[in-house]
């Protein structure tokens, strides 16, 4: 009976304490909470963009690799804070589609969209907003200082003349690695596809977290090649950056960003009103600042120091093949090469 | 009616537990009241989550019982086995480097004629003030593929065990060094006397004096230089390449991944290192007490040309290491794009351009720091004034200041991931405070915890004893004499455990990277976010950011004791 | 009605029992000294009386009420301790006032009080110094009028006077007793310094392993020891082996010697026991010159040969063995006067009386502890 009144006094008291401590931090009732793994630094830029159009919500980001996005996400289920999942690849939205996260929508305006950026059911759980396609950055001063030819194809890679020249982000977390080992499975079948990557291996300096961070890298020259996505490469040479783009002969994987709502969010009206915006044609004009492909016909332009026949290189890509072998590719890959120092598999 | 007439038979022999707790006063309800609530929240805020992680690691990812299968995948599996393997290498190697080199700066400190040994021993604190991911990413700029001196590397890279090693020297190396110094400081100097005396030579002196006396201090030093760099994350996350270790394994396992079971499992298997640690500097620290005598004579070096240039030489080199390290990530957050335009620019300080939460993650951090100080250094001094001062509830007490202890022993990666567990179920009540501010200051506190309570402890320690007895028999409530008298007495060390949790928190990464929410984001933790998408240049300048502000800190806090001493503090001196 | 009174106290520490079943009474105004060697539970006494360590069982009336189990803050004593226990960061006046603000006085009537305390113990310039400002004496008249500011019925006093130097020990040994006699409060104090206990105690408890060994004043205590231990524990006492011969005698070596009554039966083997000031040297010199019949005449007295003499100032004490002692020796403590008027040297041989209202047998065959 002692011991009971004094865990209340205790628990009380503690209760006090913490409801004190807690007021100041309970998020506001109009925050939208996004999960996205687009670039951080276009995040500012499509938030001013939207709250300039609807000042009555906030957006709170919560970014991380398309990767851990992912896992994320599967992992909360339904329990998640995420009002909408926003830019995350499209291969990821359906395994969360059978995870039975989503919440069907069709936003206002979504039938002027391109057909194929868009899920086949009705009302779509998905709608995809642009495209991110696979290339090579290539570091032209390291490369000249190093001896080192320009690579024009993936094939290219495996030489030995490029060992420890290469970075490459890990598939696990980085939606852009995933989508290159994918696209090397679906253009070459497995067998083949294992054994390029096998030789890839050997070259490899690191494997990155982010799959922009190759191509950073090969800005600076830290490893003169990285294996990222043609935005990245473009916007670094649009800084200076002694980059090249390529675009391997092969054809280049990719992906859709893609978003979607998520069941039971806490504010769904908000999510609504941002996926409504996502597609119109002024939102995609934004998209395509940075990524040339865009979902809505017609708005796309060139954008500068991309490869010139980028979209011609865009392979067949079977995204829900994708999706389904996820777990299968990754469980393999990591056991190939997760760890650099292991004895290698044959 | 006199005493003896009284009917005692009624009141027998020895008071039962009720009628004791029937016959308490105000103020031991208020003081039972207080320690329960601390046992209440280090048993709500460390024990609990510590049992979830357990409990997690014999569960499938669905919540069901599967006794050890987890275990068994995981020791089954060769990559995870391996990082058992490098961790204990980096580890062990990183301990023995370290505490060579800390043993000869503290010992051209201690024991030699050099001059600026002051200057030195503050450079050495440099590292403190820095999160751990700092010096991983100057070494990237040092000696990576790019780096301006990567000519000493022989062509190895950077990009593994190496960087990992000297990532880790710098940052443990004050941590070390400070231990080292007070082992070579309390010797006692009829020692050498004898030993010159009785015809050894120097080297023998050194032998059988020198390191016997300091050997204690030697073996905790090698002690927390295991444990930190076991348990440190931010170094190998950054510069590892594909090098695994234990610290990066959970958090590729449940960040990565977000396969929760597997990352317990990781997370038990590096509390067992950190345990054992534990354990020997805890029996170390007791044979201690016992070696120093009240009586020793302090030793003053006598000036010997060559050793004291050597050792000068020596501090100079240390301190240009650790100087180089910190200076270059200032190089780097402020070079416009390295290495082709070398033109100095703030750009990269603009850090809203390159993430959302960019600036509002430095605030964060400070708001997560002061509560931390301020709530921490609060909930600390009432523990140790507690444990050291209170009267009764012997048992309570005792097992207060265990649980105090504990901390010390949990790894912070593994203390946040039991936070996880814990805090995330939605059937805990306790739930409401998750990704809030409250429960990362909360996490902080708890992960600082040991080191501050020793402190504050040692301070009551010396305070006399009998001030609550006297108190007491003046019918002053002991809560006003802590407040009048411990309290003052006390400010000091007060003030420098406040100063330590600011810094802590401000530099943490290992505990609040399972943690923090969007709102919450801290600074460390962008600089962590920003390195892994390649803007290295930005978590260079955030990483400035944390220093600069654990500086101004450090700064402020001299400059705020040194008037408020002047002031307040005219009983400290003996003017009689 | 005692003042104090303690009934079956029992204190354990886990297995150890610090006091067992202690009772005692103190009375109104009186100077009780609780004296015994360290780890006599003499201050766990204390302790209990101030409620600052509850007994484990037993019953403490103070004025006739129980105060058993009431906590410190409930009872009504003001307490000094060794360590004087001054607040260092508080000047001497807020330390005497320390327990005077608390009790809703004026701020006024404060200052006045603790002016006239400051006064009484003779520091009435100190006020406004630090403690660490004050020599050790000083400190503890600080400590000493900030326990009797709200005028407590009962002082305690734990060790104070062992942390000083040995002149101002004495001095403020007095101060103490005197301030005491002054203002009627009882007072207990604990010390292991018999000299101090025999100074200043109006009664003195002895206490040896938990219990009391005697109650006494300290004339009692000194010339009329309960225990071979308080024997031996106030002041010097010779010990040799004897056997008891009768209710009034002892047998010590091959003589009888009449002796206090003993109480122990015929044959019980014990300890003889004798101060060296009591012990009287018979010779030349020691009373009217040229009666050798008288010395012969003299009731127990031996022949004992001085084997070393060591000068302690104003006495001289001598090592005495031979005749009864049977390898015992025999410490006599001779004043100057004797030794010179007797010529006493080592190697003389003379006759030694040891009187019968001395003489005491006690029970035990070791030796007991050497105060």
């Amino acid at each position: 009976m002692t011991t009971q009144y004094l865990g209340k006094i205790g628990s009380s008291v503690l209760g006090v304490v913490l409801a004190g401590m807690c007021l100041g931090n309970v998020a506001k009732a109009g925050d939208l909470i996004v999960y996205t793994a687009v670039e951080p630094e276009e995040l500012t830029g499509f938030a001013k963009a939207f709250e300039a159009t609807n000042p009555d919500i906030k957006i709170k980001w919560v970014r991380d690799s398309t990767g851990i996005m992912t896992a994320k996400l599967l992992a909360e289920g339904k329990n998640t804070r995420a009002d909408i999942i926003w830019g995350l690849a499209a291969t990821s939205l359906l395994l969360l589609k059978d995870a039975g996260i989503l919440e069907p929508y069709a936003p206002k305006g979504v039938e002027k969209l391109d057909k194929l950026f868009v899920d086949g059911d009705s009302p779509p759980s998905w709608v995809g907003q642009r495209a991110w396609i696979a290339s090579i950055c290539v570091n032209t001063v390291e490369a000249k200082a190093k001896n080192l030819p320009i690579p024009k194809s993936w094939a290219d890679l495996t030489k030995p003349v490029y060992k420890g020249h290469i970075v490459m982000p890990n598939p696990a977390s980085s939606g852009t690695g995933f989508l290159d080992v994918s696209s090397w499975l679906q253009m070459w079948g497995e067998e083949k596809a294992w054994k390029f990557m096998d030789d890839l291996h050997k070259n490899i300096g690191v494997y990155t977290h982010s799959g922009s961070k190759p191509c950073k890298m090969a800005g600076k020259g830290e490893f003169p090649i990285g294996v990222s996505f043609a935005y990245k490469g473009a916007q670094l040479k649009a800084k200076g950056a002694p980059v090249l783009t390529v675009a391997p002969t092969e054809g280049v994987g990719w992906d859709l960003e893609s978003f979607a709502l998520v069941k039971g969010a806490k504010n769904a009206a908000a999510a609504k009103k941002f996926a409504d915006w996502s597609v119109t044609r002024e939102t995609n004009v934004i998209y395509n600042q940075a990524y040339a492909v865009v979902a809505y016909p017609g708005v796309a332009k060139p954008v500068k120091f991309f490869p010139a026949d980028l979209s011609k290189k865009m392979i067949k890509n079977d995204f829900l093949w994708a999706a389904k072998n996820r777990k299968r590719i990754l469980a393999e890959w990591k056991k190939r090469y997760d760890s650099k120092s292991l004895p290698k598999k044959k | 009616m006199t005493a003896l007439d009284q009917p005692r038979s009624l009141i027998p022999g020895p008071l039962s537990t009720l009628q004791r707790i029937r016959n308490l006063g105000t103020e031991s309800w208020i003081m039972l009241a207080g320690i329960v609530s601390l046992c209440a929240a280090l048993l709500a805020l460390l024990v609990m989550p510590l049992y979830s992680l357990l409990s997690k690691a014999v569960e499938d990812d669905k919540g069901a019982f599967v006794g050890l299968a987890n275990f068994q995948e995981y020791f089954s599996s060769a990559g995870l086995v391996q990082s058992i393997g490098n961790s204990l290498t980096i580890a062990g190697l990183t301990m023995v480097i370290a505490c060579v080199l800390a043993f000869i700066f503290a010992y051209g400190i201690t024991r030699s004629c050099m001059p600026f040994k002051r200057t030195f021993r503050a450079l050495a604190t440099i590292p403190i003030l820095a999160p751990s991911l700092l010096p991983a990413i100057s070494l990237i700029y040092l000696l990576g593929n790019q780096g301006m001196i990567k000519g000493l590397l022989f062509g190895e890279t950077i990009y593994g065990p190496i960087g990992i090693m000297i990532g880790m020297i710098f940052y443990i190396f004050p941590h070390v060094l400070m231990i080292m110094v007070t082992a070579l400081s309390t010797t006692d100097a009829r020692l050498y006397e004898a030993a010159e005396v009785l015809g050894a030579g120097p080297v023998r002196i050194f032998f059988t004096v020198t390191i016997p006396g300091a050997i204690y201090g030697i073996v905790s030093a090698a002690v927390i230089a295991f444990t930190l760099t076991i348990t440190d994350f931010g170094v190998p996350k950054v510069i590892g390449g594909q090098y695994n270790v234990l610290a990066t394994d959970i958090y590729k396992q449940v960040i990565g991944q977000q396969n929760f079971s597997m990352g317990a499992v990781v997370g038990l298997v590096l509390l067992l290192p950190a345990m054992f640690s534990f354990v020997i500097d805890r029996h170390v620290k007791k044979k201690q007490v016992a070696l120093l005598s009240a009586r020793a004579v302090p030793y003053h070096p006598k000036p010997h040309k060559v050793r004291d240039r050597a050792l000068l030489a020596f501090c100079v080199l240390m301190s240009l290491f650790l100087i180089g390290i910190l200076g270059t990530a200032a190089f780097a957050s402020l070079v416009t794009f390295w290495p082709y335009d070398l033109s100095l620019t703030l750009a990269h300080y603009d850090f809203d351009a390159v993430d959302p939460n960019g600036w509002s993650s430095f605030y964060n951090s400070l708001k997560m720091a002061s509560f931390t100080a301020v709530v921490g250094v609060v909930v600390i001094f009432l523990g140790a004034y507690f444990v050291e001062k209170g009267r009764g509830f012997g048992r309570l007490r005792s097992g207060f200041h265990m649980l105090a202890m504990l901390p010390m022993a949990v790894p912070g990666l593994v203390l946040g991931l039991a936070y996880i567990f814990f805090f995330s179920r939605p059937e805990n009540p306790l739930s409401v405070m998750y990704s809030t501010m409250t429960i990362l200051v909360l996490c902080t506190i708890v992960h600082f915890y040991t080191v501050s309570h020793l402190t504050m402890l040692t301070a009551l320690k010396q305070i006399d004893k009998e001030f609550e007895s006297v108190s007491a028999s003046l019918k002053v409530p002991f809560y006003k004499t802590m407040l009048r008298v411990h309290v003052p007495i006390c400010l000091p060390t007060i003030s420098e455990v406040m100063m330590y949790l600011f810094v802590n928190a401000m530099t943490t990464v290992s505990a609040v990277v399972f943690i923090y929410s969007p709102d919450t984001k801290l600074a460390a933790i962008s600089v962590l976010n920003m390195d892994d998408v390649g803007d290295t240049a930005e978590a260079s300048a955030m990483a400035m950011i944390i220093v600069l502000t654990s500086v101004t800190a450090k700064l402020l806090h001299g400059l705020i004791m040194k008037s408020f001493t002047a002031r307040h503090s005219a009983w400290r001196q003996r003017t009689g | 009605m005692p003042f104090l009174e303690i009934v079956e106290i029992t204190k354990k520490f886990g297995e150890f029992t610090a006091l067992d079943k202690v009772s005692l009474q103190v009375h109104e105004g009186e100077l009780v000294c609780f004296l015994g060697p360290s780890g006599c539970g003499k201050t766990t006494l204390l302790r209990a009386i101030a409620g600052l360590d509850i007994q484990t069982s037993g019953h403490i009336f103070q004025r006739g009420k129980e105060i058993s189990n009431l906590p410190p803050t409930e009872r009504d004593f003001g307490i000094v301790f060794q360590s004087y226990a001054l607040f260092p960061n508080l000047t001497v006046e807020k330390n005497v006032g320390y327990g005077l603000v608390s009790n809703k006085m004026g701020r006024k009537a404060v200052g006045e009080r603790v002016a006239e305390l400051l006064d009484m113990v003779g520091l009435p310039d100190s006020g406004s110094k630090y403690p660490a400002a004050l020599s050790g004496g000083q400190q503890q008249r600080v400590a000493l009028a900030r326990a009797l500011a709200t005028s407590p019925g009962m002082l305690l006093l734990d060790e104070p006077l062992s942390a000083l130097d040995a002149k101002v020990r004495v001095r403020l040994r007095h101060e103490i007793k005197e301030l005491q006699r002054q203002l009627g409060v009882t007072t207990v104090m604990v010390t292991h310094d018999q000299e101090e206990a025999l100074s200043m105690a109006d009664r003195i408890v002895v206490m040896n392993d938990g219990v009391i060994e005697q109650v006494g004043t300290p004339t009692e205590i000194y010339r009329e020891p309960d225990s071979l231990f308080v024997a031996n524990f106030v002041g010097e006492m010779n010990q040799l082996s004897g056997v008891a011969a009768g209710p009034h005698t002892v047998q010590l070596g091959t003589a009888t010697l009449s002796s206090q009554s003993h109480g122990l039966e015929t044959g019980t083997k014990g300890i003889v026991s004798i101060r060296p000031e009591d012990v009287i040297p018979h010779g030349p010199g020691a009373r009217s010159p040229g009666a050798p019949d008288e010395l012969s005449d003299i009731q127990n007295a031996f022949d004992g040969t001085i084997q070393e003499m060591e000068f302690l100032g104003s006495y001289w004490r001598a090592r005495i063995t031979g005749g009864l002692l049977d390898g015992d020796s025999l410490i006599a403590d001779f004043s100057m006067n004797a030794v010179r008027r007797m010529s006493l040297a080592e190697g003389k041989t003379i006759k030694i009386e040891l009187p019968s209202d001395r003489l005491r047998l006690f029970l035990g065959d070791d030796k007991g502890p050497e105060a």
